[in-house]
């Protein structure tokens, strides 16, 4: 299976551990990511702030390069695969928008195609890599780790067709069939504060730790996330008055199952080390 | 009876700001609002907004312009989607929320000093500019535009993540870029002179 890879900025930065880990899961399990040449920022959730027709551009013309390829988009971060489903979604109701993409396009020598499909990683590896497959490649089960599962607010609402909205179960699944054990998490689609965090930190701390807190509660020694923003801020922003909870991607757990070092999936870059908790699910293999 | 300050007379109500917010995506449902409240018991923020997402979208519904595009809750929607899936009614406010921003901004109803609509702006001009965003320096043009003490104390996060490759100064844009910019900036030329035939109030 090959799939147009759209990593966004903050996989390039910020997030890089996430495109690491995500490249060596798809590898393992032959899926190919092809990088979208020339790939443009979706836009986020802020140009629709300043100006909706360029939000649109932006995203549209990442779709016409996938399209121009013939292949399926993935987009791991929360936010781009908002971005792009929803621009889809808005060009379909809004005529007067696809006019105007249609016509941007064209001075960028592309053409905007409906048709190209917006996937995210979680759907891509439950649906076409399956669990039984998974559990397969998981030669280094994540015995006894308890992982708190957050999506976080954009992944799973209200553009996305993969899982449930308010319950998702799509990373619960995965990382269970790499052998973890996953607590009963509340917190699951909380808002961790997104870029309000980052500019305004005092403000939405006590987000955080409502989500940290929780985590604490049902004892888990970690907690997974399939968000770049998501990841940051929690990792950033949660108090330091009691021992923090990591957080890593879903993905860095399921290429360490499969036997990748540290470096191979990210989790060097951690700000919170992943190392305890990784080594005691390491001690109870021995 | 003393009238609450933050609401203004009946008088302050403007059709055509109505009108408009009924034309944007989501924001044709917002009549249909019973005020359940379940949007405002829903939004991570909503406890430090001015004006609740309850209270938004019927001050919107009735065309109370000025205290929805002033107000500093618009500035606080995440854009998590929380009140979307909880709402009976199926109003989609996040989206209307982004409509507010815009008209905010484009008409100057953001409050100065607000770190979000100068975060927005500074975004949307680099994308413009360079196709893609560079996380460090965005960080830097917003604190140049917006020094703050708050940011002193991230110098040492930025120096953890910089040490960890998290945050790369190289070169961020894209080959195409000048075309990519052409193609946006003759849209919105296109926009303004559509706006200039029929001028907002």
């Amino acid at each position: 299976m090959r799939y147009a890879y759209f990593p966004g900025c903050s996989l390039k930065s910020t997030g890089r551990a996430y495109a690491e880990s995500l490249e060596r899961v798809f590898a393992d399990l032959a899926l190919e990511l092809v990088e979208l040449k020339e790939w443009d920022c979706c836009g986020a959730t802020t140009v629709l702030a300043v100006d909706e027709v360029a939000s649109c551009i932006l995203a549209a013309r990442n779709l016409a390069l996938a399209a121009r390829e013939g292949l399926d988009v993935v987009a791991p971060c929360a936010s781009c695969y908002l971005v792009l489903k929803k621009a889809k979604d808005h060009m379909a109701i809004k005529p007067d928008l696809r006019d105007a993409v249609e016509r941007a396009l064209k001075i960028v020598h592309l053409e905007y195609r409906d048709n190209v499909k917006v996937r995210h990683p979680l759907e891509v590896l439950l649906n076409d890599a399956g669990e039984a497959t998974i559990k397969q490649h998981a030669m280094r089960p994540l015995a006894g780790l308890k992982v708190a599962p957050y999506y976080g607010c954009q992944l799973v609402r209200p553009h996305a067709d993969f899982d449930n909205a308010d319950e998702p179960t799509s990373m619960d699944r995965l990382l269970k069939a790499c052998g973890a054990t996953i607590v009963p998490f509340a917190s699951k689609t909380r808002c961790c504060g997104a870029t309000q965090t980052s500019a305004m930190p005092e403000l939405c701390g006590d987000l955080i730790q409502v989500i940290v807190e929780d985590a604490r509660r049902q004892k888990a020694d970690i907690i997974a996330t399939a968000c770049p923003l998501c990841q940051l801020n929690v990792e950033l922003y949660q108090p330091r008055t009691v021992q923090p909870i990591p957080i890593v991607y879903f993905t860095q757990l399921m290429g360490w199952a499969f036997g990748a070092t540290e470096r191979e999936v990210g989790l060097h870059r951690s700000l919170l080390s992943a190392a305890d908790a990784l080594m005691h699910c390491e001690a109870r293999h021995a | 009876m003393a009238s609450n300050p933050k609401f203004s007379s009946e008088a302050g109500r403007d059709a055509e700001f109505a009108q408009w917010v009924e034309n944007e995506i989501g924001g044709d449902r917002l009549r249909e609002c019973m005020q359940c409240g379940l949007c405002s018991g829903t939004c991570p923020l909503g406890s430090r907004m001015d004006y609740t997402p309850r209270k938004l979208v019927t001050l919107a519904a009735q065309g109370f312009k000025r205290e929805v595009l002033g107000s500093k809750s618009i500035w606080l929607c995440t854009s998590c989607y929380g009140c979307v899936s909880k709402c009976p009614r199926q109003i989609n406010l996040t989206e209307v929320m982004y409509a507010f921003k815009r008209r905010a901004i484009a008409e100057g109803f953001a409050p100065k000093g607000d770190p979000m609509p100068i975060l927005a702006d500074e975004f949307t001009s680099m994308v413009k500019r360079n196709g893609r965003v560079s996380e460090p320096w965005l960080m830097a043009h917003v604190f140049f535009r917006n020094p703050s003490l708050a940011y002193v104390g991230m110098t040492g996060t930025a120096a953890r993540l910089l040490r960890h490759g998290r945050l790369p100064l190289g070169s961020h844009a894209i080959d195409k870029r000048g075309e990519l910019t052409e193609a946006l900036g003759t849209e919105m030329k296109r926009e303004e002179k559509k706006e200039g035939k029929e001028p907002r109030k």
